[in-house]
């Protein structure tokens, strides 16, 4: 967090300053190791078993907080007797398909119902939930699959004792009773005493007085299981009772300026703007059906109708009539995954022929950067947009396979067109940042030349396409032709006004007055709302994101700078901050409380609760929506309206996080036969091969654990650093880490050279021999890592090579994240070689290792 | 030299100015003395926030005869309080600095060179090329189910973009029938 979120680390020193205690657990020592109390190397890919141990350790212990979580979790949920856990079927779930590699989710369900997920793969359950539906198998992972059954509508069973055996809370006990410190040291190389001081701490900080948070970055992200590494420290923060409580939570911190809001408003192929899925094909489905299939029945979700016609009023206006069916079917459908690697086959394949890049450089940024590179030289068109020439924009000219010779630039018949983008400083505009708060950015000064935000870009293409179709009969053009697309423009170059595009996310009401709250939105089409969850931040026609009262004139929460969705909430599902009573847990940790004399809550934060909903509430028979909720529901988007330690949907590998081993690893898994995630997506190519693991012939070939990460004085990809003098003396070029013991093994020389191969690429980059990086014994094998920033590429003033032409294509199956954290390597001293040898010596390590189109490819 | 510019000298300034070290006022010159920062004669200070992670410090950019000639934090905003990290420190040089492109590039299929576009001919061949290749690539169905789209098209980017944009980005696209948009939220 000192590294790559310095500003933000502040708010950790200050507490540190105030006798909070600070726990740093990465297998690199950095600038935040050098702040915290206590640093853990661990080896990556190992957390699920590190944080499996911890919860194996409080429930054991019994030190989780127990009126919190039987009041507030589904932790007394009995489960139904069909589930089998990963302790009985030595590694995976009931339910595996070995032969599709997908998990039917049937069987994790709660007893005697069903209950529809708030997030996630939500289509799972189509043809189940949708009667007459053919239940059409589709081929993608995350879809409708299974047969029929009639939706259940019973009431969960719950046994506040925590006793039954096949209740969530008993079903955890067993499935983490392995995680024991003995196996915590063996997978995670953390000796027991590091390991049992970081339990005590923890544990001894949470509760009625105390609470601790956890804070994440794409180092738990990105691997093949990914989300249940964030779903790990969800279960025991549950169990501390530490969500929805000042200081607590499970806090990722995320690395663009709006990569929280381009995930609220989505430029993501499975979502609309506010978590609404995008619809996948089924037969006859029309909006009815697709609501059928994804909302909830009980909290905030059973009103996604409202949600779902209020957005298609704001894109297709008055052809969304109920007549029209709302124009839902204008929405195209999704078949399976369609995530920028699947784009990257497409784009191999010869389907997808054209390509936009926006501010992003995937030809260094994005997993298995050679991929990347031949599916953009097998396009018709490409069209960048960015601040210089990064690598994305030139790869045809001078890319590495133009210095291999596996591509020739007169062979490519690629037509790549530049467009120069406007800065934040050139444009006016909303960034959401990493804790849902929207900032507003004023425009300071006009782009010079052919600079333009992506915002005129946009509108002015949508523009001259609408104008080149005008007057079209062919029914496909039809949702460009209907789309509301006229945003007023101002100045000289005609640039759209940001303000009206955020009041159309903001939404109006039949009076055309802008909403106020997501409560407001009608299912009948006389409202209207570009992204629900926003609604409220234009609110009274004043821009909400652009409040700027000085925090020293406010309280702690600071309500009053910018907008926090949903409705400038500053802590989400906040009820859980007071206890069931209403009253807070401690005066220590006060937020909200239960203000009986006004009949409602009140406190420092606004209410993530219906505010006039008193504790005692509990839902009349029949109750549906946010009428559902008691008054001891505090997780309202949730079905049940509980915090999930199990999952019973929405999740492709499991309702619980088992540890697997990463998909490239020198180590076996030493929990279960299953090696690894067993629904992982995969990508066998060619190009994108996978090398030998754990006891595997060939594993030795690559025998060290090689993981990536970022520095203070470089952005991402580098297209926002490398082009910059001050940004690029600071760190002028490429360097890896190793210890002093891996050094001396391999002959690798401080400030020398040393090249790092995988069975995808060799790259070459300058040594840094420090104690920095920790060795390890793992299963009595001495284990090192290697680290390798991943900002590099051949262009800008910082040069470098790149990272991810080692990684691979192997992704969480969820997310459809990259595992570009935890992978494995060898190194060895000297420069790589240049031309057709650098592509013969990565070819000469995989007949070594014996690599085929089979290695790793293993269910 | 007489003694008067001997007296001039630094050691002397300090010694006889009860500054021994040298850290006030011993330490100006005249030049020094005379100097304005950049922020106190700006024209206008405009409220931004950084463009680089999502922590999202606030920003002031101080603006004189139309040209951004500072970036520095907020002291106002409870996220940062004035503070900005060598990136957010370094914003002057990303929106001002000299390796910023200000003119549209093509290169040509089979080219080994870029040539220079005018914009507007470069909206329009790509307003072109969008319509066409999104019918090359359209489907109304799949294994006979409705699914509407075109695969011939996909965008990647976001992340580093306002949310109107992103908004915008959605809309556009999926009318055209595209579901492959993606940014780096997914890498």
């Amino acid at each position: 967090m000192a590294e790559c979120h310095p500003v933000g680390f502040q708010w950790v020193m200050e507490a540190k300053a105030r006798g909070a205690t600070l726990i740093h657990v990465d297998p690199r020592f950095t600038r935040t190791s050098a702040l915290a109390d206590i640093h853990v190397p661990l080896r990556v890919g190992s957390d699920i078993a590190f944080i499996g141990g911890i919860i194996n350790h409080v429930l054991q212990n019994e030190k989780y907080f127990r009126e919190y979580l039987v009041t507030y979790t589904n932790a007394p949920t009995v489960l139904t007797e069909d589930y089998a856990d990963t302790e009985d079927l030595d590694g995976v779930f009931s339910g595996l398909d070995p032969e599709s590699r997908i998990y039917d989710f049937h069987t994790w369900q709660y007893e005697g119902t069903e209950v529809q997920a708030a997030s996630g793969k939500r289509d799972k359950e189509y043809s189940d939930r949708v009667q007459g539906s053919s239940g059409v198998r589709q081929a993608g992972r995350g879809e409708a699959h299974g047969s029929g059954g009639a939706e259940v509508t019973a009431q969960i069973t719950n046994d506040e004792t925590l006793e039954h055996p096949r209740c969530v809370f008993q079903v955890l006990k067993r499935h983490y009773a392995r995680y024991t410190p003995e196996v915590i040291e063996e997978i995670c190389g953390v000796p027991q005493e590091t390991f049992l001081r970081v339990c005590e701490l923890l544990t001894s900080n949470s509760g009625r007085d105390r609470t601790s948070a956890f804070v994440y970055s794409v180092g738990w992200t990105q691997h093949t299981v990914g989300v249940q590494y964030i779903r790990s420290a969800a279960i025991l923060q549950s169990l501390l009772g530490n969500i929805g409580r000042p200081g607590g939570g499970v806090l990722a911190l995320r690395g663009h300026a709006s990569i929280q809001g381009s995930t609220d408003i989505p430029t993501l192929f499975n979502l609309l703007p506010g978590y609404i899925p995008m619809p996948h094909a089924h037969s006859n489905e029309d909006l009815d059906a697709f609501i059928t299939a994804e909302a909830t029945r009980k909290g905030y979700w059973a009103e996604m109708r409202a949600y779902m016609v209020s957005l298609l009023k704001a894109w297709w206006g008055s052809a969304a009539t109920p007549e029209t069916d709302f124009c839902f079917d204008y929405l195209p459908r999704l078949t399976g995954s369609h995530s920028t690697y699947e784009t990257v086959q497409s784009q191999l394949d010869g389907e997808c022929k054209g390509y936009f890049l926006m501010g992003e450089n995937p030809a260094v940024g994005s997993a298995n950067a050679k991929m990347q590179r031949l599916g953009m030289a097998n396009l018709d068109w490409l069209v960048v947009r960015d601040f210089s020439l990064t690598e994305s924009a030139t790869w045809w000219k001078d890319g590495p396979e133009i210095a291999t010779g596996e591509l020739h630039t007169e062979d490519i018949g690629t037509e790549v067109f530049f467009l120069p983008a406007a800065a934040h400083t050139e444009k006016d505009g909303s960034f959401t940042n990493t804790q849902r708060l929207l900032q507003w950015h004023h425009q300071a000064v006009e782009p010079a030349g052919d600079a333009r935000s992506d915002l005129w870009f946009t509108y002015h293409l949508g523009r001259r396409i609408r104008h080149k179709l005008a007057g079209s009969i062919d029914e496909r053009d039809f949702p460009i032709l209907d789309l509301t697309w006229d945003y007023p423009t101002k100045g000289e170059i005609d640039e759209p006004e940001a303000e009206s595009v955020l009041a159309e996310i903001n939404g109006w009401g039949a009076d055309g007055n802008p909403l106020t709250n997501y409560e407001q939105l009608n299912a009948d089409g006389s409202t209207v709302c570009g992204c629900w969850i926003y609604c409220g931040v234009y609110t009274d026609g004043v821009n909400q994101a652009a409040r700027r009262k000085p925090q020293v004139q406010q309280n702690w929460v600071a309500t009053e700078w910018g907008w926090a969705w949903p409705a400038n909430r500053r802590i989400l599902y906040n009820r859980a901050s007071a206890d069931p009573e209403g009253n807070p847990w401690s005066e220590r940790k006060a937020l909200i409380w239960w203000d009986a004399e006004k009949a409602q809550w009140s406190g420092h934060d606004i209410p993530d609760y219906d505010k006039s909903k008193s504790p005692h509430y509990r839902p009349p028979d029949g109750a549906q929506g946010a009428e559902a909720l008691s008054g001891l529901d505090p997780f309202i988007m949730q079905a049940d309206g509980k915090a999930w330690l199990f999952v019973p949907a929405g999740l492709t590998d499991g309702p619980l996080p088992t540890h697997y081993e990463p998909q490239d690893s020198p180590v076996s898994n030493l929990l279960y036969t299953q090696q690894r995630n067993p629904v992982r997506q995969i990508q066998p190519h060619p190009n994108n091969r996978y090398q030998p693991s754990g006891e595997d012939p060939g594993t030795e070939v690559y025998p060290y654990v090689l993981t990536s990460y970022r520095l203070t004085e470089h952005h991402t990809a580098g297209g926002m650093s490398r082009w910059l003098p001050y940004l690029s003396e600071l760190q002028p070029e490429l360097f890896c880490e190793v210890s002093p013991e891996l050094a001396a093994e391999r002959n690798l020389e401080h400030l020398g050279w040393a090249t790092v191969v995988t069975a995808r690429g060799a790259i070459e980059a300058r040594l840094l021999v420090t104690e920095r990086m920790t060795p390890m014994t793992i299963q009595g094998r001495r284990t090192h890592h290697v680290g390798i920033p991943y900002h590099w590429g051949p262009n800008g003033y910082s040069t470098g090579d790149s990272f991810n032409d080692l990684s691979s294509i192997s992704l969480d199956p969820n997310s459809h994240i990259q595992e570009v954290k935890a992978l494995s390597c060898d190194i060895r001293p000297g420069r790589r070689p240049v031309g057709a040898d650098r592509a013969r010596l990565v070819h000469e390590y995989q007949q070594r290792a014996g690599i085929t189109e089979r290695t790793g490819t293993e269910v | 030299m007489g003694v008067r510019d001997w007296l001039g000298w630094p050691l002397f300034r300090q010694l006889g100015a009860g500054d021994p070290y040298g850290r006030g006022a011993a330490a100006k010159s005249s030049t020094s003395e005379h100097l304005t920062p950049r922020t106190q004669t700006a024209q206008k200070v405009v409220k931004s926030v950084c463009p680089y992670c999502a922590v999202g410090c606030g920003q002031n950019v101080y603006v004189s005869d139309d040209k951004v000639t500072q970036v520095e934090g907020d002291p106002d905003s409870p996220v940062s309080r004035g503070r900005l990290c060598p990136k957010g420190a370094a914003s002057l040089q990303l929106t001002t600095g000299s390796a910023r492109m200000h003119q549209v590039l093509h290169r040509r299929p089979n080219s080994t060179e870029w040539e220079t576009l005018d914009l507007d001919t470069a909206m329009d061949m790509i307003a072109d090329r969008v319509i066409a290749t999104r019918r090359q690539g359209w489907q109304w169905e799949q294994n006979g189910v409705r699914t509407r789209r075109t695969m011939g098209i996909a965008s990647l980017g976001g992340a580093t973009l306002d949310n109107e944009e992103n908004y915008l980005i959605k809309k556009l696209f999926t009318a055209l029938g595209a579901v492959q948009i993606e940014n780096q939220a997914r890498v």
